[in-house]
């Protein structure tokens, strides 16, 4: 089918960045003022976010790189070798033969259809570093929503953008903040008028492909008050990529009486490194969830956090780790109560296979005002074998004494009762295992999508056989 | 009979936990429908034997054989043997949380063979449940996650109603059961005896025989069974208590 084609068939299909600017596409290997002035340049930015980048640059060579979670691989990071821009029409595509076996054999036992295998493993994907693919449903935009990359929004919605851009994640946050805000590019820009409602989940799908490349996407959403959304972002099936630094900022503003799902599963191949700031704040009686999903990468370090700024605000977190052979899952919630009558409750669930390592770092602190404050942690980490780990790192500030707060933490393994029930049924080893992790993961499969999860279940189904590189 | 024809034959087992022995030489021998009623007190061993004829793997068998029709089950694990058609009835049901008890239901039945459209499964789940007096609703509540003792006796039979095996072992499925529980469960198992099934009841009371009439009853001592007899057997237990048994040995 010729494009002009799909374009007519699904309206308005939106393929990211414009074609208007056919001239640079690729800054050099390292970093520098100059590289992020290019960036800036090349997108046509208004001058207030040039001197946003070039601030943020500062920052990112004046902080140190953190000292805690797992600073060997994060000292190993050689910031002088990547590629921070890469516009999608001078990809180098990579052959289908350069994709490893087991990705290839995991696409065929998930069942990925051929054309997205191909895209998933960054064979034919057309555009790199900007947003791929957003479905708009007329019917969303004909209510006011505005849902593109963060290029286009930031072109379009320059002053909405402006008001919210780095004022929740700002770009001194923490290294890996201040290095996104100096050169993010793509990522999704969300907005949803007050009042409205929508319906089906907003999906957007991000994928590093190009060897050596960063990702630094940038996400903001403006959820209006009253209104309702729930915007998905990844996708279960194994995105491939060559040793890749992804570094993402996430910023989530609830208005009063709003409700936003924020819902992610990543799968990266196991040599990116994903180290993510997501945070979300939640004004009067707003409600926020995120559903956050981690199975791939090497290592991965992120901890959503929601704000509850505004009386009666509510959050929840509910996440879930896989640390296979050779990952460490790094990931936790926080949740801080500044306002009173403000409700969060946190549910982590890590599973460690085959020496794999997950850790739960957590932070609820309830401030001052915030009277009346409850919230609940809930942590259960569950060791497949003796040679896996699983550490919890919860801390607790609470500077109210009228805040309720609950805290369970539990460390378990398969237990050889459970096991023996199951096989005593006629499942073999394997299915009476995999049925015991299922069920441990359950609180977070039903929160998903019917699709997500099916093709989450199986994917886990794939973990536990061991058949995922 | 000849050999061949029997379900199971126990020959000369000793059995151990840790290195400490609980099976002490146990021969049984049960036979296509029978129902055999293993009692004695609590610690006797009796248990022990079911346990050990599903494969727990926290015994070992020291020595002495188990034939299932005819295979040696030393050969067969856990699983294994549940396919061939041996079910356990837990004394002990333990909780899967997360797992829906049909999702847990169909797996097992796929598992052994029976692969039931999910529609036909749906009705089927529905007749059981009713037939056990488990609520419907309870299709999807997780296995045994806060269950009652009674419910989770209720489901291990309508598990033995739905897998249909060929052997059978109750493992003291009527302890913790009020009258009326105990009245449809022991139906349950009446009506699997009536499609064929063999039983090894065992149970530290008499009271279940009252409506599961056994063939034959043995009373297990210090690992061993001490004496058999007919269901008349339990009736001179029930009056004359097991340390009648034990002063017959000494």
């Amino acid at each position: 089918m010729k494009d002009e084609n799909v374009q007519e068939l699904v309206g308005e299909y939106q393929y990211g960045f414009s074609d208007e600017d056919q001239s640079v596409f690729k800054t050099r290997r390292g970093l520098s003022k100059d590289i992020v002035r290019q960036i800036s340049e090349i997108k046509k930015e208004p001058e207030w976010m040039l001197n946003f980048r070039l601030g943020a640059l500062q920052m990112f060579e004046d902080r140190p790189m953190p000292r805690w979670g797992n600073t060997e691989i994060l000292d190993s990071i050689d910031f002088e070798n990547i590629i921070y821009y890469v516009k999608a029409s001078d990809r180098q595509a990579r052959s289908w033969d350069d994709v490893p076996e087991s990705i290839k054999d995991t696409f065929e036992r998930l069942g990925v259809p051929e054309a997205e295998r191909k895209f998933l493993a960054g064979v034919t994907a057309q555009y790199e570093s900007e947003v791929v693919y957003h479905s708009i449903q007329t019917e969303i935009e004909k209510l006011g929503v505005v849902f593109t990359d963060m290029d286009t929004g930031l072109r379009e919605h320059g002053d909405l953008v402006k008001q919210y851009f780095g004022t929740l994640v700002p770009p001194n946050d923490n290294k890996f903040a201040s290095l996104n805000s100096a050169v993010w590019s793509g990522g999704s820009f969300l907005y949803v008028p007050p009042g409205v409602h929508v319906k089906i989940p907003l999906q957007a799908y991000f994928r590093i492909n190009l060897r050596d490349m960063g990702q630094f996407e940038r996400t903001l959403i403006i959820v209006d008050e009253g209104a309702s959304v729930h915007y998905i972002e990844g996708c279960t099936a194994p995105t491939y990529a060559s040793d890749s630094l992804h570094a993402a900022v996430v910023e989530v503003f609830a208005l009063p009486g709003s409700k936003v799902r924020y819902t992610t599963i990543q799968n990266w191949s196991h040599n990116v490194l994903n180290l993510v700031t997501k945070r979300a704040r939640a004004y009067a009686g707003a409600q926020v969830e995120w559903v956050d999903g981690n199975i791939g990468s090497g290592l991965t370090m992120k901890y959503p956090a929601i704000h509850l700024t505004g009386e009666g605000a509510h959050g929840e977190m509910l996440s879930v780790a896989f640390a296979g052979k050779g990952q460490h899952q790094d990931a936790g919630a926080k949740v801080i109560h500044f306002a009173p009558n403000t409700t969060s409750t946190i549910t982590s669930k890590s599973i460690s296979k085959a020496g794999g390592r997950s850790s739960y770092r957590g932070l609820v602190k309830v401030l001052p005002n915030a009277t009346n404050a409850k919230t609940s942690v809930n942590c259960d980490a569950l060791l497949l074998d003796a040679d896996s780990r699983s550490d919890t790192y919860p801390t607790m500030e609470i500077a109210n004494e009228t805040a309720q707060i609950g805290h369970e933490a539990t460390v378990s393994k398969i237990g050889d009762d459970q096991m023996f029930y199951l096989q005593s049924r006629g499942l073999s080893e394997a299915e009476a295992a995999l049925m015991i992790v299922n069920g441990f993961i359950e609180p977070f499969v039903k929160e998903l999508p019917m699709e997500y999860s099916v093709e989450l279940n199986r994917l886990i189904q794939l973990e536990m056989e061991g058949s995922v590189g | 009979m000849t050999e061949n024809t029997a379900v199971l034959k126990v020959k000369g087992l000793h059995a151990s936990i840790d290195e400490k022995p609980i099976l002490k030489g146990v021969d049984l021998t049960v036979e296509p429908g029978e129902v055999h009623a293993i009692m004695g007190r609590n610690g006797s061993g009796k248990s022990t034997l079911a346990n050990i004829i599903m494969g727990h793997p926290k015994y070992t068998v020291d020595s002495g054989e188990i034939i299932y029709l005819g295979e040696n089950l030393a050969d067969l694990d856990v699983s294994e043997r549940a396919r061939a058609g041996i079910f356990m009835a837990f004394q002990y049901p333990v909780a899967i949380p997360g797992v829906s008890v049909a999702q847990f239901l169909r797996t097992a039945l796929r598992a052994q063979g029976h692969d039931i459209p999910a529609r036909e499964f749906r009705t089927v789940l529905s007749a059981a449940f009713a037939k056990l007096g488990i609520p419907d609703s309870f299709r999807s509540r997780h296995v045994n996650d806060g269950f009652s003792g009674g419910e989770k006796k209720r489901l291990e039979i309508l598990q033995l109603l739905l897998l249909k095996p060929k052997l059978a072992l109750l493992d003291e499925t009527d302890s913790g059961l009020d009258i009326d529980a105990l009245r449809t469960v022991s139906q349950g198992v009446n009506e699997a005896i009536q499609a064929g099934v063999s039983v090894i009841l065992v149970t530290h009371y008499q009271r279940i025989l009252e409506y599961v009439k056994p063939d034959h009853v043995h009373v297990f001592l210090d690992g061993q069974i001490a004496m058999s007899g007919g269901p008349e057997l339990a009736h001179s237990l029930e009056a004359r208590g097991y340390d009648w048994v034990s002063e017959g040995q000494s």
